[in-house]
């Protein structure tokens, strides 16, 4: 009998690297926009597979609502919709080293990962005892507005700073050198 | 009989990493360019709540959190930098953006 988990973490998993390829490899940007909203929905199945619902579900809030949105409308606004053949542009040789570079740093980092298993467990919180404290949900609140409330203020303030940010950047200045709506 | 466990995710989002970064270096449209930023992202992301599970506390999933606020701004900052690049110079293409050599 196979594991249900584990028949979905396949899935979820080929859909992810295969949708990145796809991010990579297509010519035009409204097809990568799309294969990356299909890595987002298939990260959030793997999010609940780890037992965290919450992220799993501000994935498809964050992600896939607003950043997606974000892109297809930078997409649109810049007309953008044309096939481009920049991944011709740059030479064989300079991607084949471009290529194994990475291949390379990604077998360094597996084979360094692959010493997770060996790790003992530091903390307490078992899926057992998640689930008796109130669930992932609760638990994730107590811990964020106890002990890292100065940070999730933080946040807000980077927020605010990223809003000022893009109006001041995508705002047309008049020739007077002041803004205009 | 083989079961899930949390390495397996770790390998997911180090090819996941490795995809995105190639995909930074070989591109050359910025669009692509800041989606390839948000894959690498999100691979980190996996980590965080992969390692989150494997040592058994949440301080993981609450690095997930402020990375993906980070995340968010930044693809606004990014795209908003996108906008005003191409109001000035009609393209989109980081090969063409040299005005500081000429």
């Amino acid at each position: 009998m196979m594991d249900y988990r584990l028949l979905a973490f396949a899935i979820f998993s080929t859909i992810a690297i295969f949708g990145s390829l796809m991010v990579v490899l297509k010519k035009n940007p409204v097809a990568s926009a799309f294969a990356l909203v299909m890595v987002f929905f298939s990260f959030a199945g793997l999010y609940a597979l780890l037992a965290a619902h919450f992220i799993a579900a501000l994935q498809i809030l964050v992600y896939t609502g607003a950043v997606m949105v974000l892109f297809v409308f930078v997409i649109m606004l810049l007309n953008q919709d044309q096939p481009i053949e920049d991944l011709k542009a740059s030479t064989g040789l300079f991607k084949a080293f471009a290529g194994l570079v990475v291949a390379g740093l990604v077998l360094v980092l597996i084979r360094t990962v692959m010493t997770v298993r060996g790790i003992a467990p530091a903390g307490v919180l078992t899926d057992a005892k998640i689930e008796e404290a109130g669930g992932n949900v609760r638990v994730i609140s107590e811990e964020m507005f106890s002990g890292k409330l100065f940070h999730f203020e933080l946040t807000s303030f980077l927020l605010l700073a990223a809003v000022v940010a893009t109006i001041a950047l995508a705002k047309r200045k008049n020739s007077k050198g002041g803004m205009e709506a | 009989m083989i079961t899930l466990e949390p390495w397996m995710m770790l390998v997911v989002a180090m090819v996941i990493f490795g995809i995105g970064l190639f995909g930074l270096i070989v591109r050359k449209n910025l669009l692509v360019m800041l989606m390839c930023v948000e894959l690498m992202l999100n691979a980190v992301n996996l980590c965080f709540a992969a390692f989150s599970k494997i040592h058994q506390s949440v301080d993981g999933q609450l690095s997930v959190l402020f990375v993906m606020t980070v995340a968010a701004a930044e693809s606004a900052v990014g795209l908003g930098l996108v906008i005003a690049l191409f109001r000035t110079l009609r393209t989109v293409d980081s090969d063409q953006i040299q005005i500081l050599r000429d």
